[in-house]
């Protein structure tokens, strides 16, 4: 302490101000060590690696404008008469919650603008992480030690799409409404707990009172509360980590190649907030979104045709919407199976890819840590369930919005229907295995530009008359990336005997395992890479074409 | 740049050994490529030009944010102005929106700008450690930790662990109980609606008793119960219930006996709810006297006992007994099963 004293008094009128600012907060918060091992850190350069920021940007957003609505919104549902500023509304009767939406939209300047940056940045925040979470799939960077923070970023897709729904259900107008009715049967439709579920969730009977001002609370409070955590922790995951890079020359699985932090990624980092930002506004003036006064309030004995979800819902809406309408009556019980297959895959279906980097580090048995991107062709089965996976997700969003497939394209709503039904399963297994040649045929084209270069385009004429396609060698940048990615052996079972001659006894999850590596890194599943040896015969002269 | 120089010889050595090790291995790591010198880092002139676009951006943005300003007082909120391609929209929203956008996005060009012109492009390689920690630390973490559990006796006194977890195990009770008061009990609600015997048919849209002869054949009409109103404390968990369509179908075309007997003169009255998940149905096609729920395309066919004949809906439409009593319509008895979504105490 003394010493410390000693030392600022002997520099005294010397440090400058901005020095001893820092010094008085290292003294309490220890800032330099942190600034230490951070303000220089390298982040490597991709384009695919600004999707998350899309995602964290429009996070931010949706909380400055959301705070910024709670000003002037009333999550009560208690019946008002309207006389307000919009004239075609006069003398209807509206819940609290429509009527400040309408105030917000109509008496408020700017209001308008605010409800509809909150809201179109909500649909970006879903697309980006949707993105983002595809990016980090295809290029496997969800390996090890990034499974947890994989895990983080599916928790806080799951969130957004909840407090997304709960957002979109606040302004208690027909469309919402509809919406929550539709949460009414679903809840409904669970076996044995549904009647109670529904009485204790809504306070009574549909709609009651009490379900705006309970989403209000979920939707500013709960879930934004939790997904700011897990936010954070997936931040601070990705720089304890240090990001993933690309493959290519002086890029390696023990170093991070790319620009420091301060200055580049400050500037290109926050200036992309405020691109981000900017762009929405635009959208915002120019592009209107959830006119709640061309849809009027909620009723539950009226509906307009054409009500769909916002985008991220359409999957789960699609399920619902193309189930048959299954229902069991037994012993005075009802088990309406239409609405609960769809309630019950739907989750499964997102569990699925959560819990996909975990399958594969088991089926590859590989403990190593990974910090180099696969290039997707190189790992074609994990390529193909991702497309199938894709396929599926696309499918349903066919079947969320069955009804206006039909009217803008004048096709049979039956018809679309039947064909989402069976498209939900045929379409990923084509998919899966169109992809998944497509994947080896790209291995093989690169296989051949290593050992026989890149075709030039230019055409030679022989003198015996043969006319040949000049290709040119690629040099060793080229010839690294080519190569440089691994591939792996499949797990072995081993003899089917011990050393006795016994027979071995095998888990039925041994043999799965066995099967599903063969199905990754078996044979006829990857192309062998080009090896030196192949590749020193063909170049030293005897190469044929 | 003297820092990065220093760090470069060891990249531009493996560089080196690159170019030798060729000969043994074609498809070895080349190394970082050198660096590639920017315009702007060779020629003054250029980084000036940069330095002018960027500050050239950070000015719009100001004056755009004045603009915002100036737009905030100037434009009455409610004045719609005719801009194309987007039609009639609020000047207000489009004058904020466009001012606040350009000031936002041309600071972050602003940025992006001068960190790609002129802050250094030099790449440089940072080395990667393993997370897992050494196989000292774990040993002194294991070692750690099997001290403080030993010291705190709770491997040795199971008394005090059982205690403790029963406690703990059912501490968290008193909260499961406080949800209790969030709302009643089902009972009987859901299977009962405001339709019984005597109760007259209301017009939902002129608010008046309905007569067979409202109804016409290709008609779709709603109805609700007599001394229901809007005003009603709970009108919307009734109406929610109780609502009601009304079509006249020739009684030659009615397929089903129960409907046929439950109508008055080829007028069938069936609950609006959707079996499904409980949208109003509103869609009625007259030739073929099918209904589709415009939410989820169930459709139910009003002249066979509103039987589903698509989508995802699991039963009939629940249909109402009516009846003609001094030339108006009204119920001859309740609904005789709960309308609306399915449950599991439905049966």
């Amino acid at each position: 302490m003394s010493n410390e004293t000693t030392a600022t008094t002997a520099r005294r009128g010397q440090a400058p101000r901005g020095e001893r600012i820092a010094d008085w907060a290292d003294g309490r918060l220890g800032i330099y060590s942190l600034a230490k091992a951070n303000m220089r850190k390298i982040f490597p350069d991709h384009w695919s690696f600004m999707l998350g920021e899309v995602a964290l940007y429009s996070f931010i957003i949706i909380i400055l404008t959301g705070v910024y609505l709670t000003l002037f919104f009333h999550p009560s549902m208690a019946e008002v008469t309207y006389h307000g500023s919009y004239v075609p509304m006069h003398g209807i009767k509206m819940t609290q919650a429509f009527e400040s939406t309408l105030h917000i939209s109509f008496d408020v300047r700017g209001g308008l603008l605010i409800r509809q940056i909150h809201h179109w940045a909500a649909l970006v925040f879903l697309a980006a992480m949707m993105v983002h979470m595809m990016r980090v799939f295809f290029t496997g960077a969800f390996r090890k030690p990034r499974e947890v923070n994989w895990l983080f970023g599916f928790l806080l897709f799951v969130l957004g799409m909840f407090t997304g729904f709960t957002g979109y259900s606040l302004p208690d107008d027909l469309l919402s409404g509809t919406g929550v009715r539709f949460i009414e049967g679903v809840i409904l439709a669970m076996p044995l707990i549904g009647s109670y579920l529904q009485m204790f969730i809504f306070g009574g009977e549909f709609p009651g009172h009490d379900i705006i001002p309970r989403f209000f609370t979920i939707h500013v409070l709960l879930l934004p509360g939790i997904m700011l955590g897990l936010l954070v922790a997936h931040l601070i995951l990705v720089i304890y980590h240090k990001h993933t890079q690309f493959p290519g020359a002086g890029k390696t699985n023990n170093n991070v190649v790319g620009m420091p932090l301060l200055p580049v990624y400050m500037a290109k980092a926050g200036g992309f907030f405020f691109l981000v930002f900017g762009v929405i506004a635009v959208i915002a003036a120019v592009a209107s979104i959830n006119p709640v006064w061309a849809i009027g309030p909620y009723r539950p004995d009226q509906v307009s045709t054409g009500a769909q979800p916002d985008w991220y819902m359409g999957f789960a809406e699609g399920l619902v919407r193309v189930m048959p309408g299954w229902e069991w009556n037994f012993w005075g019980h009802t088990i309406n199976f239409g609405v609960l297959i769809p309630i019950l895959v739907f989750p499964l279906v997102l569990v699925a890819i959560a819990v996909y980097p975990f399958v594969e580090s088991w089926v590859r048995g590989d403990k190593r840590e990974h910090h180099i991107l696969d290039r997707p062709r190189n790992v074609p089965t994990r390529t193909a369930f991702g497309v199938a996976w894709l396929v599926a997700y696309f499918v349903m969003l066919i079947g969320g919005g069955n009804d206006l497939w039909a009217t803008h394209f004048h096709l049979s709503i039956n018809s679309i229907t039947w064909f989402v039904r069976i498209a939900f399963f045929v379409g990923p297994v084509l998919a899966f295995i169109a992809t998944k040649r497509i994947c080896l045929g790209l291995q093989r084209r690169d296989k051949d530009k290593v050992l026989h270069g890149r075709e030039s385009g230019i055409i030679k004429r022989l003198p015996h008359g043969e006319f040949i396609e000049v290709h040119e060698p690629l040099n060793q940048e080229q010839l690294h990336f080519l190569t440089q990615h691994e591939q792996p052996e499949p797990v072995e079972l081993g003899p089917e005997v011990d050393e006795n001659g016994v027979r071995r006894k095998l888990k039925r999850s041994q043999k799965l395992r066995a099967k599903l590596s063969k199905g990754y890194y078996g044979e006829d599943n990857v192309i062998p890479k080009p090896t030196v040896e192949e590749y020193k015969e063909i170049t030293s002269g005897h190469g044929h074409h | 740049m003297s820092e990065t120089e220093e760090n470069l010889p060891s990249e531009r050595e493996t560089a080196h050994e690159g170019a030798v090790v060729k000969a043994e291995n074609p498809f070895a790591d080349p190394g970082l490529p050198p660096h590639e010198h920017r315009v702007q880092d060779t020629d003054e002139r250029a980084a000036k030009r940069s330095e002018r676009a960027v500050a050239f951006l950070f000015l719009v943005s100001m004056l755009a944010t004045v603009a915002f300003i100036a737009s905030y007082v100037a434009i009455p909120i409610d004045k719609i102005v005719y801009i194309f391609p987007l039609g009639h929209i609020s000047a207000l929203n489009f004058a904020l929106g466009l001012t606040l956008g350009v000031a936002l996005f041309c600071i972050g060009a602003g940025a992006v700008h001068w960190a790609r012109t002129l802050m250094s492009d030099e790449e440089v390689a940072d080395e990667r450690h393993p997370i897992a920690a050494a196989p000292e630390v774990k040993a002194k973490v294991l070692a750690d930790f099997a001290d403080g559990a030993r010291e705190s006796q709770f491997g040795r006194r199971k008394l005090i662990r059982n205690t403790m977890f029963g406690a703990l195990a059912l501490v968290p009770l008193s909260g499961v109980v406080l949800l209790r008061d969030l709302g009643p009990l089902p009972e009987k609600k859901l299977r009962t609606t405001g339709w019984k015997k005597g109760i007259r048919l209301v017009n939902q849209s002129t608010n008046l008793p309905l007569r067979p002869e409202d109804i016409a054949v290709g008609s779709l009409t709603f109805a609700k119960p007599e001394g229901l109103e809007e005003s009603d404390e709970e009108f919307n968990e009734k109406i929610a219930k109780d609502a009601l369509m009304l079509v006249r179908i020739q009684p030659q075309n009615i397929k089903d006996k129960q409907e046929l007997a439950w109508s008055h003169e080829g007028i069938v009255a069936y609950s609006k709810i959707c079996t499904h998940v409980g949208c109003p149905i509103s869609l009625y096609e007259q030739q073929t006297h099918h209904v589709l729920c415009p939410c989820h395309q169930s459709t139910f066919d009003l002249s066979d006992g509103g039987r589903v004949i698509f989508g995802p809906a699991g039963h009939a439409l629940p249909q109402l007994h009516i009846t003609v009593k001094d030339g108006f319509l009204e119920a001859a008895s309740g609904f005789a099963e709960p309308v609306g979504p399915s449950f599991w105490e439905r049966g």
